[in-house]
């Protein structure tokens, strides 16, 4: 069996023409991760630029208001560039240009991890383009504009369900076009080996972070840790460190859409099966035959058909739970973060804060909660209002 | 000796691709049978797949015309076993690991034994991860192709030390589709695969023109078509019947006997 996996999950399935690339990939990582110039220049990046440590922040309205859980809230929404996008793509794209190459790639879904990869490659000088659906720039216009500011060129990808997992194999194809030059940068801790093991690395300086502000602050662990789940690089991130603290609980929140009894769903664990798809074996939403499903959520960051294999490991050995979250649950959790917290929270992460609203009240005033806010909201604003029938375009 | 065996036995091999259920399985039946009367020595069934990554915009659409007429494994299987009352050419599968994973690899393979495919071609399943298929299928006597790539240097005599059926030299980097220029040095990728296995070598993607088959057919046992053809099916739809015939017909006639 190949390298790279998490139980039955992960592996490389892949074609042949990216073999090469992934293992000299996977060896250059393995060089530079114990690099201390590498480390140095990476460390200097994340504070200086990224403007990381980021927060833990107790939200104590919240807590007051619930009437449960001490809750915080890991800020990730304060990064540069509004997510915790940045932690992996400063990783990479630093990564890249040690390996020589003069390109980078990435997908995008609501446009931060687009954003994030352009604005890497503006300032350590990388050609980048990034792949977006047709329909996730419609949805999220500014962000299109925003790369094109950072000096990436967009490519508006018109096959298949012009979303998301169309802009993963866009950028596949595009890779396999073109390995010499280019990395692909993903965007989550999924695709072949050592993708996951990279971008997992990358990110699990949230947890990193976050357990010793909590020790600090609390001087013990806390009892729940959570995060959004989409491919589920924040998730992973804001889970890995507290892997080993058998007391705290693990929580994904993942996009029920609709309803995880409707077929307008992402949610990939409550729905899915194991299967083999973008470089994995993981659970993936499709059907009998191996169709991959077309997958729906308000929010275009949770909109994929699948989830990292190591979270589909972590679902198999029980260690962390994952939970659906609808639209609806997802947008008044948006709305109640703003009003409570002063704290516009991306979509995505909403649906993390929507179950916090859920389980914090039945918890011990004695307990704590860390909630990952992966990301900042403001790009949501125009569609939150067009769920509310709320029109915003100003009269010319 | 194996039907594929045989399509290489004493001569030049043009493979045919086609995707199944494109525009209907009828007709893919027909156009199995027209590249056959053309010369084709195998045939290379696509199964429909919603995210087939490896290929360019033409076989990308004919995926998609095949699975909104309702295209399924199940019905390809019938359609199969069908024409195999009709015709004795090699017939393999070009599909996405995820289609045998989610029937399960023993039973795709059985049935492939069944209707009478002779192997299978999956692109997203490299050496490192054909172990949990190489056995099974295997066992039901099915060919499992490897494919060797421009990039795959080093790589070259491991996979050709374990490969069954015939060899798929992919000639270009990217994604399936017409180029007018291939500058993969295929020669000498010939030559290391020659230097640890006797099997047959074919080269694909790319390729569409009488003279790339001649000069394919000559450094390698075969040529592999693909979006050139299936490209005729876009255009013609139900009735690409005689023009598949005669471009196949065109592209076999330049074939030497070895």
């Amino acid at each position: 069996m190949a390298k790279g996996r998490y139980g039955i999950h992960g592996g490389q399935y892949v074609p042949e023409t990216l073999m090469n690339e992934i293992s000299r990939l996977e060896e250059e990582y393995e060089f530079y991760k114990n690099d201390a110039l590498f480390n140095e220049e990476l460390d200097t990046l994340l504070r200086e630029y990224a403007g990381r440590p980021s927060l833990l922040y107790f939200a104590e309205k919240m807590t007051k208001d619930l009437g449960g859980a001490k809750i915080y809230f890991k800020r990730e929404d304060l990064n540069h560039t509004g997510s915790h996008k940045i932690n992996n793509v400063l990783g990479q794209a630093l990564l890249a240009k040690k390996m020589g190459k003069k390109r980078i790639i990435a997908e995008t879904g609501a446009g931060q991890h687009g954003v994030a990869t352009a604005t890497a490659a503006a300032l350590l000088g990388l050609e980048c383009e990034i792949y977006m659906g047709r329909e996730d720039t419609i949805r999220q216009a500014l962000n299109v504009y925003r790369m094109e500011l950072l000096g990436a060129k967009v490519h508006p990808v018109d096959s298949g369900t012009k979303t998301l997992k169309d802009a993963v194999n866009e950028c596949m194809r595009e890779w396999v076009s073109r390995v010499d030059d280019t990395l692909y940068v993903l965007g989550s801790v999924m695709g072949p080996h050592p993708f996951p093991m990279i971008v997992r690395d990358f990110q699990s300086v949230i947890s990193r972070e976050a357990r010793a502000q909590i020790l600090k602050k609390e001087g013990r662990l806390p009892d729940v840790v959570m995060a959004c789940v989409g491919g589920g690089s924040n998730a992973m991130g804001m889970f890995y460190e507290f892997i080993k603290d058998e007391s705290v609980r693990l929580i994904g929140c993942e996009a029920a859409g609709h309803g995880v009894d409707t077929d307008r769903t992402a949610a990939t664990m409550a729905t899915g099966t194991e299967g083999i798809f973008h470089g994995m074996k993981s659970y993936f939403c499709q059907d009998g035959y191996g169709q991959i499903a077309p997958v729906y959520s308000i929010s275009a960051g949770l909109d994929y058909p699948g989830v990292g294999p190591e979270h589909a490991n972590l679902k198999d050995t029980g260690r962390a739970e994952y939970v659906p979250v609808t639209d609806d649950e997802a947008v008044n959790a948006f709305e109640y973060i703003a009003k409570q917290e002063g704290i516009i929270a991306a979509i995505e992460s909403s649906h993390a804060v929507a179950h916090l609203m859920k389980i914090a009240p039945d918890m011990g005033k004695d307990q704590i909660i860390i909630c990952c806010l992966s990301g900042r909201g403001d790009k949501d604003v125009a569609a939150i209002a067009r769920y509310r029938g709320v029109d915003l375009h100003e009269q010319d | 000796m194996s039907r594929i065996k045989n399509a290489f036995n004493g001569k030049k091999a043009f493979i045919g691709f086609i995707t199944a259920g494109d525009p209907d399985l009828e007709k893919t039946e027909e156009f199995v049978l027209e590249m056959e009367r053309a010369g084709a020595s195998l045939v290379e069934l696509g199964i429909p797949f919603s995210d087939p990554i490896a290929e360019g915009p033409v076989i990308q659409d004919a995926n998609i015309r095949a699975l909104m007429a309702g295209c399924t494994t199940d019905k390809i299987f019938a359609m199969v076993k069908n024409l195999r009352e009709k015709t004795q050419i090699p017939l393999v599968f070009l599909a996405y690991a995820n289609t045998l994973y989610k029937y399960g690899y023993e039973k795709f393979c059985a049935k492939c034994n069944e209707t009478g495919i002779d192997g299978l071609i999956i692109p997203d399943l490299p050496f490192e991860e054909k172990g949990e298929l190489s056995d099974i299928a295997k066992e039901q006597g099915i060919d499992l192709i490897s494919l060797i790539a421009p990039t795959s240097e080093q790589r070259i005599q491991m996979i050709s030390k374990e490969a069954t059926g015939f060899i798929y030299i992919v000639s270009s980097m990217g994604v399936t589709g017409v180029r007018s220029e291939i500058k993969t040095d295929i020669a000498s990728i010939v030559n290391v695969i020659r230097s640890v296995t006797d099997i047959p070598v074919a080269v694909g993607f790319g390729i569409n023109t009488k003279e790339q088959v001649k000069e394919y057919t000559t450094i390698a046992d075969g040529a592999i078509v693909g979006s050139a053809i299936v490209k005729i099916i876009s255009e013609h739809g139900k009735d690409a019947g005689k023009y598949i015939y005669d471009y196949v017909s065109g592209m076999t006639s330049v074939l030497e006997i070895k």
